[in-house]
């Protein structure tokens, strides 16, 4: 696996036999993982192989004592008990989820924990100068003293790069940093942890986004169902993506989507000169003009860089769920419908997943049950009263027809993996019966073995003669999904494109530029 | 251990508070020498506390919903001050008064409910206010004064089931209750079981199930006996009554209803519930017209209760209220609760209440006690969920803790919320 000269370079980490166990389940089985003192190492893995918990092991969110194995850091067996312990020694983990408080300033986040003082008052004139240093090592150009509410996610994840800059970090660790990030975005978080290794910080990247750690990272490990699968050296090893996957999943993928062979028919769903205004800033357009058709058994798919205005017109097209209403028509199998409500887009026939699965698309104190029947609750009603062994039986159904693992239907939502989650809120959506489903990216966070079940779905629900509309930032996706591709910018469509004239750059290029081509 | 959570659904924080309340009222049983289960004194226990566990009720769903009402007794005081009015100068017959009451109630609840639901100001702003008017209120039609109510009023407060059939030495209405309940109970029971196993559902074993059952059917037959062996005249109380198809009501409403469920739902996760088709706004708004109704509710049973209406009538039962809630189970953040584990906490309040009350303890003392029992309910709770416990409450307050970022801000629209990340 690792050429012999790799061990000659000094190691700044080695987990040696971590197990980590919870009741009745074990996490982590006996994983090592060795990191070289100054590389960029990522760990790769399904939802669910582990990767989160050995990362909390080493952070010590699971303090010394609850796991078995040695943690050695700078050559010394580590017992760290919380992490301000981990922080102390200079190892920083930046979640995917971002600690930043939204009402403080950009210095006032930095410093949050730890702020620089004067004989017990916090000298502001000393941040102010460390974090203009600070914000110019991370190439962000913003006053330090502008809200985090005010800067994009992108800019954000920057900012607590900069607060860990600021704890003296040795060992960096960044949980999926880019799954929130528009491309340009994502390649300068990329170029910054590059140019952080040249200063001599590790960084340990966990990432779905198997082109980007192809493109940044000197060494991979694998986890896979709680075990180091094993290490491979990106160089010297010749890895690429499918030989990633093949680890990951523990068999090759023979294609990363499911063969399928549309069946198009009519028009079924059409929006035109769809205009919405922003929910607050009165002049401002998120959607100018737009017009689309989607027919029976098409899939459609909405290309579009972060913040184009993709999201903004799917959940405006149902049922006036975004934004400030302005004008337009949507018509259904010819017929005008007037869709105001939630309630009324999905009674004419509409479904929509959002991108945002924890905070808009589940209640995560809800079970499996409970949450698949929950849009169609009349469904399974009688009288307004909710018939329980319905709820139980159709949940039941779906479980096995999308095969969701889960010990059973009435286990707590919050505590299922990305991709069955995923498909509990296709589940929901499928039981209303939709004509039209507009799925607002379907794989975010989600690992690659259950990706490609959701392709499967959708390409059957499309099968089934239902329209069907997928958002997407990640292009291959788009293209290895979709049967026409609309693209957006500004919130204007911008183009059109059918399967076989897209191709990555056709479409890069009518997502960056206002020019109508189609 | 395993066993006794059986019993009770693995629910251990309802577990907790059902074992809590048997312990409470052993122990008072004996350091009161036997005063505390007599016909007499449960009896009173519940004439007393009717109207904080109706107030309970309304409350437990408006915590669901993620709102509060610190209203509740102003507003049980001016429905009580102006049903008390009608009777006494218009000359109504009470039951009149009853009903233009219960109207008074939901005429408030709407207008507090139309400023939660439809205007977006928080609910604990709305109702702080609706303390201060309907105090206010209160005070001024009845110029402060106290107004006594007639009898036939009174009967709702204070009175009892009747006498009738043949002399068996028990009031006969309470014993026909106590046997339809038990009944209810048993039949319920095995009729859930056999649906939960037709499904292929688990079912826990058949001793659990006979052994739940005789718990149970045991502690209400005790309790008929007991109010159906009073003194003579007294039987189990109209208000008692009243709270118990309350109980069952809302109990229903709460578990197995569409509102319910949207109840839930919205509390849990609002922009999720709207993006499922639920109508918020109303859901927000028919909780808090619901709960000032109740509160309409409690005040004339108070009123009924101690035969006139007052200036300083249901001074502080919001706090009363709001803490049986959280003691029964209830998140602070919405989304978690359940109507009988808020009877509960209410019960253990009262039953301390009542204990230290017949021991002697003054009400400097009671109020201290009752304020630590809440903060150690809710401190059990968290340190069951921080030591990895199956504290199905501390683990759905856990899971919520992740998510709830945009859902705390409780006026912020669906229409303006794109994600989290954007």
């Amino acid at each position: 696996m690792t050429s012999l000269n790799t061990h000659s370079d000094p190691l700044i980490l080695e987990m040696r036999s971590i197990t980590k166990e919870f009741p009745g389940v074990k996490a982590l089985a006996d994983v090592s993982l060795r990191v070289k003192a100054g590389e960029i190492h990522a760990i790769c893995g399904e939802n669910g192989a582990g990767k989160s918990t050995l990362m909390k092991v080493l952070s010590g969110v699971y303090p010394f004592g609850t796991y078995t194995g040695d943690i050695v850091y700078q050559n010394e067996v580590q017992e760290f008990k919380d992490i301000r312990a981990s922080e102390h020694a200079g190892i920083v983990i930046i979640h995917q989820e971002l600690a930043l408080i939204p009402e403080l300033s950009i210095m006032e986040n930095i410093f949050l924990g730890n702020e620089p003082t004067k004989r017990g008052v916090i000298d502001w004139a000393e941040a102010r100068l460390r974090s203009t240093e600070l914000l110019a090592r991370v190439g962000l150009r913003e006053d330090p003293d502008t809200p985090i509410k005010e800067i994009g996610v992108g800019k954000q994840q920057l900012v607590e790069i900069a607060k860990a800059l600021n704890k003296s970090v040795k060992l960096l660790i960044l949980d999926e940093p880019t799954a929130a990030l528009n491309e340009s975005d994502s390649q300068h978080l990329l170029d910054l942890m590059l140019g952080l290794k040249g200063r001599g910080i590790t960084s340990i990247i966990i990432s779905h986004k198997l082109n980007e750690i192809e493109q940044i990272a000197d060494e991979i490990t694998i986890i896979r169902d709680g075990k180091s699968i094993e290490t491979l050296n990106i160089k010297a090893d010749g890895v690429d993506e499918d030989r990633i996957i093949k680890g990951m999943v523990g068999r090759t993928l023979e294609s990363r989507f499911p063969d399928h062979e549309p069946k198009i028919g009519e028009v079924l769903f059409e929006v035109k000169n769809w205009n919405v205004g922003h929910p607050q800033i009165q002049d401002r357009l998120v959607c100018k003009n737009s017009s689309f058709f989607v027919r029976r058994g098409e899939i459609v798919g909405f290309a579009g860089l972060m913040g184009a205005g993709r999201t903004e017109l799917a959940r405006s097209v149902f049922g006036r769920s975004y934004g400030r209403f302005i004008s337009g028509h949507v018509y259904k199998e010819g017929k005008e419908l007037q869709l105001k409500s939630v309630r009324q887009a999905i009674d004419a026939g509409l479904g929509y997943v959002t991108e945002d699965r924890k905070s808009l698309g589940l209640n995560l104190l809800d079970d499996i049950k409970a949450t698949t029947v929950s849009a169609n609750l009349r469904k399974i009603s009688k009288n307004f009263v909710v018939d329980a062994n319905k709820e139980y039986a159709v949940a039941e159904e779906y479980r096995k027809a999308l095969r969701t693992k889960t010990p059973s239907v009435e286990e707590g939502v919050a505590k299922l993996s990305g991709g069955n989650q995923q498909k509990v809120v296709l589940a929901k959506w499928m039981f209303t019966d939709p004509d039209v489903l507009i799925l607002d990216e379907p794989t975010r966070g989600i690992d690659v073995g259950a990706k490609y079940e959701i392709y499967g779905i959708i390409q059957k629900l499309a099968n089934e003669g239902k329209a069907v509309i997928v958002i997407s930032s990640e292009l291959p996706e788009l293209l290895g999904l979709s049967d026409r591709i609309y693209t957006i910018f500004e919130g204007a469509i911008t183009g059109v494109l059918d399967k076989d004239q897209a191709s990555q750059e056709s479409l890069m290029k009518l997502m960056t530029s206002a020019r109508k081509t189609a | 251990m395993n066993a006794l959570k059986k019993l009770f659904g693995g629910n251990t924080r309802q577990f907790g508070m059902i074992f809590a309340l048997v312990a409470l009222i052993v122990f008072f049983e004996i350091f009161t020498e036997g005063r505390t289960l007599t016909s007499g004194n449960v009896i009173n226990l519940f004439n007393g506390n009717s109207y904080i566990l109706i107030l309970a009720i309304g409350m437990v769903l408006v915590i669901i919903a993620g709102h509060i009402d610190l209203s509740v007794g102003s507003v049980a005081a001016f429905v009580g001050v102006c049903v008390a009015l009608f009777i006494r100068d218009w000359g109504l017959p009470w039951y009149i008064g009853v009903l233009m009451g219960l109207g008074l109630g939901v005429l408030i609840g709407a207008w507090q409910g139309f400023w939660v639901a439809y205007v977006g100001i928080p609910a604990f702003i709305v109702t702080l206010s609706g303390m201060l008017i309907f105090r206010g209120a209160n005070q001024f039609v009845g110029k402060s004064n106290t107004i006594p109510v007639p009898g036939d009023f009174q009967y709702i407060g204070s009175g009892y089931l009747p006498e009738f059939g043949p002399n068996t030495g028990y009031n006969n209405p309470t014993m026909l209750i106590g046997l339809l309940a038990v009944a209810f109970v048993i039949f319920s029971e095995i009729r859930s079981r056999r649906n939960a196993k037709k499904l292929g559902a688990e079912v826990p074993e058949t001793w659990v199930m006979i052994l739940k059952l005789v718990l149970v059917c045991g502690a209400i037959l005790y309790a008929t006996y007991l109010f159906a062996t009073g003194r003579p005249g007294t039987s189990f109380p109209v208000p008692g009554l009243i709270l118990a198809v309350l109980i069952i009501v809302y109990g229903f409403i709460s578990s197995k209803t569409v509102i319910g469920r949207h109840i839930y739902a919205v509390g849990g996760n609002r922009h999720a519930a709207e993006l499922s088709g639920v109508r918020s706004k109303k859901v927000n708004f028919l909780v808090m017209m619901n709960m000032s109704f109740l509160a309409g509710l409690a005040g004339m049973i108070f009123v009924g209760r101690s035969t006139a209406s007052g200036p300083f009538d249901g001074v502080g039962w919001e706090l009363d209220a709001i803490a049986a809630v959280f003691i029964g189970g209830a998140a602070v953040t919405g989304g978690v609760g359940t109507v009988i584990g808020s009877i509960i906490g209410g019960l253990v309040m009262a039953v301390l209440n009542n204990g230290l009350q017949l021991l002697g303890v003054g009400a400097d003392l009671t109020q201290i006690i009752k304020g630590l029992v809440l903060l150690i309910a809710v401190a059990f709770d968290v340190y069951n969920k921080t030591q990895g416990k199956t504290s199905i409450v501390g683990l759905m307050m856990k899971n919520f803790s992740r998510s709830n970022e945009i859902k705390a801000d409780e006026t912020t629209s669906t229409k303006e919320v794109i994600s989290k990340g954007a």
